[in-house]
C-alpha cells in the first residue's frame, strides 16, 4: 500500500513537472507561431553563445524574467482574494489533468497505467467539473484587483462561461452514449474497436471544439482578456510571478482541451490498423504514448493557428453563437444520436 | 438631405448564403492564408524582417532620417542662411546664426555661422528639405541615430558636415545643380567650416 501511493506521488510529480515544462515551451511555440503567422522570425537569440539554435533557451529566460521582475501589489486590492486568485488559476488547470489518460490504460495487468488516477468511471463529468472551477480564479482576480477592466473581464469570462459549459457538455454526450461509457479509456477502447468519434458525431466534434476554445479563453473568445479594450481584463493588476501562473494555467488548460479533443474524437493512442487495446507490452504501451503525444501536439498547433487567424468576437455575437447557434445545434445532435443508438445500435 | 430624397440610396447588406452563415469556408480559407504565412516563414525563409546587427537594413532612397549640410564642389558649405527652413519647422528644433559671407565667396551674401539641429524635437517630417531653396540641406538614410545625453544629440555644424562626408557616396545629393556664380579665386578658405 505505502509503495503504491509512493508510485502514485512519483507519477504526479513527473507528470506535473513535464506539463511544466511543456508549458514553458508551448510559449515559445506559440510565439514562434505567431512570428511566422506575421512574416516575422520570432525568438532566435537567447542560447546563441552557448551553441543552441532556434533561440530554445527563450522559455528560460522568461520564466526567469517571470521570476525576477518586481511583483507589484496595488493598495486597492483585496490582499488575500488577490492572492489566492492566481493560486485557484493554476490548481484547477493541474487537477483538471488526473483524469486525462496520456496513454494506454488497459486491464489490471499493465506494468503502469498512463493516467494519474486510473479507471475513473466519471472522469469526464470529473474534467468538466474542475474546469468550471477555473472561471473562480478569474472572477476573484477581477473582483480583488479593484479595477473595473479587471472587473469587466472577470465579469465576461463568468458569462462565457455559463454560456459555454451547457454546449461543451452536450457536444460530448453524443460520443458518450455511442461509447456506453463516461470513462475516457472506455471512449477510446471502443473508437479503438470501431471508428474515430470524430467520423460518428462530426456535428459533436465542431460543438465541442468552438466551445473548448471558449472555455480556455482563447481567440477568438478572449473577451476576458482583450488587450484592446480591457488592457488585459482580468490580469491587468497581477504582475511577476503572479501573472505568470495565470498564464501557466491558461497553457494548462490548453493541453487538457487538447488531450480531451483527441481522445474523444481522435481515437486517443489509436493508430487504425496499428495499435489496438489487446497488445499490452511496454513497447506498444511507449508506443501509443507517442501516437498520443502526437496527435496532441498536433491539436495544440491547430489551436494557435486559429489564434492567429480569427479576430475577436464581438460580446453579443459571442453571447449569440452560445445561444442561438450552438445549444440548438447540440440539442439536435444529442436528439438525434440518442435516438439512432436506442432503435438501432443497441437492438443489433 | 430629406428621406424621401429620389437621390438617396439605400444599400442593403449582402444576403449570406447558408455556407457563408455557418461562417466555415470563411475559417477554412482564412486558416489557409496563415497557414501560407506560416509555412513559407518556416520553411521557405520569406521573412519580411531583417536580423539587425548582422544584416543591416537598407531604406529607401526618400528614407527621411538624420539631417546632412551638403557642401558644393568647392567643399564649402551649401548653406546661404537664408532661415527657410527654420521657418518651415513645425517643431522649431533648427538654429541658424547667419553672417556676411567672406569677400572670397562672390556667390552670396550670407553663410550660417552657426547651424544646429537639435535631433531630439526634430519630427523628421522633411519640411527643411523641400523649403530648402539652394539644397543644402537634407535627410540620408541614416536611421540608428542614438546617443548617451541630450547634449550630444544637439548636431551642431560640424556634426552635421561630417555626416555629409560619411554619407556622400552612399548617397550622392538629390539635385546636383551647382550654385551658380563664379567659383572662389582660390581654394583656401577652409574658415567657415572651422
Amino acid at each position: 500500500m505505502l509503495w503504491v501511493a509512493i508510485g502514485i506521488l512519483l507519477k504526479i510529480l513527473v507528470v506535473v513537472s513535464i506539463a511544466l515544462g511543456t508549458v514553458a515551451y508551448l510559449i515559445y511555440v506559440e510565439r514562434k507561431v505567431a512570428a511566422y503567422a506575421q512574416d516575422r522570425v520570432g525568438p532566435n537569440r537567447a542560447g546563441k553563445e552557448l551553441g543552441i539554435p532556434f533561440g530554445l533557451l527563450q522559455p528560460l529566460a522568461d520564466g526567469a524574467k517571470m521570476v525576477l521582475k518586481e511583483d507589484v501589489i496595488p493598495g486597492y486590492v483585496s490582499r488575500p482574494l488577490y492572492m489566492l486568485a492566481p493560486v485557484i488559476a493554476i490548481v484547477a488547470a493541474m487537477i483538471g489533468f488526473a483524469v486525462v489518460p496520456f496513454g494506454p490504460v488497459g486491464p489490471p495487468k499493465q506494468i503502469m497505467d498512463f493516467q494519474i488516477a486510473p479507471n475513473i468511471n466519471i472522469g469526464i463529468l470529473y474534467v468538466f467539473a474542475i474546469g468550471s472551477l477555473a472561471v473562480y480564479g478569474i472572477i476573484l482576480a477581477g473582483w480583488a484587483s479593484n479595477n473595473k477592466y479587471a472587473f469587466i473581464g472577470a465579469l465576461r469570462s463568468s458569462a462565457q462561461l455559463i454560456s459555454y459549459e451547457i454546449p461543451l457538455g452536450m457536444s460530448i454526450l453524443g460520443i458518450v452514449l455511442i461509447a456506453g461509457s463516461l470513462d475516457l479509456n472506455q471512449i477510446v477502447n471502443w473508437q479503438d474497436r470501431r471508428v474515430w468519434g470524430v467520423f460518428v458525431q462530426p456535428i459533436g466534434f465542431l460543438l465541442f471544439l468552438v466551445s473548448a476554445f471558449a472555455e480556455t479563453n482563447r481567440l477568438p473568445f478572449d473577451l476576458p482578456e482583450s488587450e484592446q479594450e480591457l488592457v488585459g481584463g482580468y490580469h491587468t493588476e497581477y504582475s511577476a510571478m503572479k501573472f505568470g501562473m495565470f498564464f501557466l494555467g491558461e497553457y494548462l488548460n490548453v493541453i487538457t482541451v487538447s488531450y480531451l479533443t483527441v481522445i474523444l474524437f481522435f481515437g486517443g493512442w489509436d493508430l487504425p490498423f496499428v495499435l489496438d487495446q489487446n497488445q499490452t507490452g511496454f513497447i506498444s504501451a511507449v508506443f501509443k504514448v507517442m501516437v498520443l503525444l502526437f496527435k496532441v501536439a498536433l491539436m495544440i498547433l491547430f489551436i494557435m493557428w486559429v489564434r492567429w487567424t480569427l479576430p475577436r468576437f464581438r460580446y453579443d455575437q459571442l453571447m449569440d453563437l452560445a445561444w442561438k447557434s450552438l445549444i440548438p445545434l447540440a440539442l439536435v445532435n444529442l436528439v438525434a444520436t440518442a435516438a439512432i443508438v436506442q432503435l438501432i445500435y443497441s437492438s443489433r | 438631405m430629406r428621406a424621401d430624397d429620389p437621390k438617396l440610396m439605400r444599400i442593403e447588406p449582402p444576403k449570406l448564403t447558408l455556407a457563408e452563415r455557418f461562417f466555415l469556408p470563411q475559417i477554412a480559407e482564412g486558416l489557409g492564408v496563415t497557414g501560407r504565412h506560416v509555412v513559407g516563414v518556416a520553411f521557405q525563409k520569406k521573412a519580411i524582417t531583417v536580423q539587425y546587427p548582422e544584416e543591416q537594413h537598407v531604406p529607401s532612397p526618400n528614407y527621411r532620417g538624420v539631417h546632412r549640410l551638403n557642401k558644393d564642389e568647392h567643399d564649402r558649405i551649401k548653406c546661404v542662411a537664408c532661415m527657410l527652413c527654420a521657418t518651415a519647422c513645425p517643431a522649431h528644433c533648427i538654429d541658424i546664426v547667419g553672417a556676411t559671407a567672406p569677400a572670397s565667396w562672390p556667390d552670396r551674401e550670407k553663410y550660417p555661422e552657426s547651424f544646429v539641429i537639435d535631433e531630439l524635437r526634430c519630427i523628421f517630417c522633411g519640411m527643411c528639405e523641400e523649403a530648402c531653396p539652394v539644397e543644402a540641406i537634407e535627410l540620408t538614410g541614416l536611421y540608428d541615430l542614438t546617443g548617451l545625453s541630450r547634449e550630444q544629440m544637439i548636431f551642431d555644424k560640424t556634426k552635421l558636415l561630417s555626416v555629409f562626408d560619411a554619407t556622400k557616396d552612399a548617397e550622392p545629393m538629390k539635385y546636383a545643380a551647382p550654385l551658380s556664380g563664379p567659383a572662389p579665386e582660390t581654394k583656401m578658405l577652409p574658415s567657415p567650416l572651422d
